[in-house]
């Protein structure tokens, strides 16, 4: 191979690191894939957006928000203590449950609501499964002055009541999902149907990297600040990039947050850690990129968790954001191309690591984030202690105390 | 020529009107599903619309829902629905079958496999609602070789731009969505229907039927009047359900499907 083929192999590779392609494809995965009724909401939302998103002004709106109503740059924490378990590679936290609202959610709501103010909708709606997406979405809505209703599996309301609680407070109408499991995905489902029904008036506000192009998109570039900011205060704190990055996998929109700005960067090893509820091996679980196969769920072509027929399997975990059979298609082109390394741990493992950095660190961790925590202090007994490892800690644990005092038998 | 096409062609030297039930395969089980096609049949279906039941069906309303989930209870999968039609076709070799659904159980059967399959069994055409042309450039030319039609929709949102597409890519007939919403919604603005049908129709020389909100004979009649045929889903599957209830007489397969006759009585005499 000539030195001008090889560069213009690379180059097309680094491009896709901007990915989509133009169709909204990552590789083989991606792409649109709704009814004919969204088609034109879904294409006008990927041309507003490619224009916006060109406008040094919109991220000028948009840094502002970060800063004086989220609360960003969320601080890169040394956990000492912690690495001293792990006894290996020094752990840093990317400190994301120090948001406004407790996650990284907000990040992308702020986002897709700037789009929804810009494209004159006076409606939004969106998916929740544990409720963290539906309060950041609630929150940006009473501050813009939007209507707002948020679907979630009447499962998950049940199990879920505080921070139905803090929607309704929020003025946000919350529309339990009867149908199918009760769950994140039915939620999904009836969001789209809504959609489909008010497509003139409603902006659709998903909370993760997964839907149709050009959400998968959109959401990283919202959420992608967790890396910018983590490559700066790397070289600030320790003078070079992290050699590697943990962060859990759901939907991915975290993880794709923190991973996004490093892709490029080879010597930085990135690991995306799924629920694996009782283990993978068990088929009780939430993890599609380590145990499931590629198919078309929620607009996109994805790893997905289906049975021999096509159809969609229940998932089991520990955490109600992790939840969920499918994943974002940016991750599994990550995953087959070997950019990232898909990895699980238990819900027992999580379940460690949630109590052990409470203790050692004073930090209640959210459930999700136990995840990438548990795989952290793993990966930190394999490295030496003159290297580093960014995790990011996508949210606090508050609404998952009463999963934990369930599981220790005891009620609040 | 394809029979979807050779039955529309003589419908339309006839002045008459395509009538398309839908019913979701396996609902209530396979050897039901089978009797009431044939009922649909005697009872003046010209085409069948047979849906693949799918766990997450995100473009219809709570009836179909209902009606997939019914089905997927007696573990209805796509190479059942196969099965069903292969069965039907032992009585039944004129009347065209259409298989409705969304595309992930034919992503897990594999594309080759389902179209190999589905012609075997004599299934004519299909419709996978999740499937824009532009993602369709697979499973297109794999249908296009066998033979099997591929229907589109076109909702009242289509742009012009798309329309064009969509009419290129299409084959059998072109299916509009009458209303911004899901299956089984009430219809609404029958002008601006009209509207949008009779420039669809400048657009394409397939025949276009109309779907969505179609209930009863007048909400039949009326959009009949502004295009090729009507597609009937919602009411009919809403009917098929009282073979699932319990500790009741159940309905006779033709009191199931009697919906079908009345409206075919309906278009026959405006037709005439």
């Amino acid at each position: 191979m000539s030195a001008t083929e090889t560069e213009s192999v690379v180059k097309t590779a680094q491009d896709l690191f901007d990915g989509p392609d133009a169709s909204g494809h990552f590789g083989r995965f991606g792409g649109v894939f709704v009814g004919e009724t969204l088609m034109a909401a879904v294409e006008e939302l990927d041309r507003v957006y490619r224009q916006l998103s060109k406008d040094p002004q919109f991220w000028r709106d948009f840094d502002e928000d970060l800063k004086h109503y989220v609360g960003r740059p969320s601080p890169l924490y040394l956990a000492e203590r912690l690495t001293e378990v792990g006894g290996g590679a020094k752990i840093w936290l990317k400190r994301e449950d120090l948001n406004h609202t407790g996650a990284h959610k907000i990040n992308n709501t702020i986002g897709q609501a700037l789009l929804a103010k810009y494209m004159g909708k006076p409606r939004v709606i969106a998916e929740t499964g544990a409720g963290q997406h539906g309060v950041a979405t609630a929150t940006v809505a009473a501050r813009l002055g939007l209507e707002c209703h948020v679907y979630m599996g009447a499962d998950d309301v049940q199990r879920q009541a505080a921070n139905v609680y803090r929607m309704k407070l929020l003025g946000a109408n919350v529309v339990p999902v009867e149908s199918g499991s009760r769950t994140l995905k039915d939620a999904m489902n009836e969001a789209l149907r809504d959609w489909a029904t008010n497509v003139d008036s409603t902006y659709y506000i998903i909370g993760t990297v997964a839907g149709p192009h050009p959400y998968p998109m959109l959401v990283r570039d919202f959420q992608a600040i967790i890396g910018r900011e983590a490559r700066e205060q790397s070289q600030e704190e320790f003078g070079s990039l992290p050699d590697a990055l943990v962060a859990c996998v759901g939907g991915g929109s975290n993880a794709i947050g923190l991973f996004h700005p490093f892709l490029r960067d080879e010597s930085v090893a990135i690991y995306g850690v799924e629920a694996g509820g009782d283990g993978v091996e068990t088929g009780r679980h939430a993890a599609p990129l380590s145990d499931g196969k590629p198919g078309v769920l929620h607009g996109n072509r994805t790893y997905l968790m289906s049975d021999e027929n096509g159809q969609i399997l229940e998932t089991h975990s520990v955490s109600a954001g992790l939840d969920y059979p499918g994943v974002g298609p940016e991750h599994a082109w990550l995953k087959d191309i070997g950019r990232a390394k898909y990895v699980s741990v238990t819900d027992t493992e999580a379940l460690d690591a949630f109590r052990l950095l409470t203790r050692k660190e004073g930090i209640i961790p959210a459930l999700e984030s136990s995840h990438a925590l548990a795989y952290a202090l793993k990966l930190a007994a394999t490295m030496r202690p003159e290297q580093n490892i960014v995790v990011n800690l996508s949210g606090r644990g508050d609404k998952d105390i009463h999963t934990v005092s369930a599981i220790d038998g005891i009620t609040l | 020529m394809s029979r979807i096409k050779q039955t529309l062609a003589t419908l339309r030297e006839q002045g008459r009107k395509a009538l398309i039930p839908y019913l979701v395969a396996g609902d209530p089980g396979a050897e039901e599903t089978v009797a009431l096609m044939h009922q649909l049949v005697a009872d003046g279906a010209d085409i069948i619309e047979l849906g693949i039941p799918f766990s997450d069906p995100s473009s219809d309303g709570p009836v179909i829902q209902l009606g997939a989930e019914r089905a997927l209870r007696k573990g209805t999968g796509l190479r059942h629905v196969l099965e069903m039609v292969a069965e039907f076709r032992q009585q039944d070799n004129n009347t065209p079958i259409v298989l409705m659904g969304y595309l992930n159980p034919l992503e897990a059967m594999g594309y080759e496999t389902f179209v190999s399959r589905a012609k075997t069994a004599g299934v004519d055409g299909v419709l996978i609602v999740d499937m824009p042309v532009s993602e369709a450039n697979e499973l297109l030319p794999l249908c296009r070789e066998s033979e099997l039609d591929v229907i589109f929709l076109v909702a009242p949102t289509t742009t012009d731009k798309r329309l064009s597409g969509i009419c290129e890519h299409s084959s059998g007939y072109i299916y509009y969505v009458s209303l911004k919403g899901v299956t089984g919604a009430a219809l609404s603005d029958h002008g601006d229907i009209e509207q949008r049908v009779t420039s669809l129709r400048g657009n394409t020389e397939l025949p276009v039927v109309v779907g969505f909100g179609i209930k009863d004979p007048d909400s039949a009649c009326a959009m009949a009047a502004i295009s090729d045929g009507v597609i009937v889903g919602s009411a009919l599957v809403e009917r098929i359900a009282g073979l699932s209830k319990s500790g009741q007489t159940l309905p006779t397969y033709a009191e199931c499907t009697a919906l079908i006759a009345d409206i075919r009585a309906g278009l026959d005499q405006t037709a005439r």
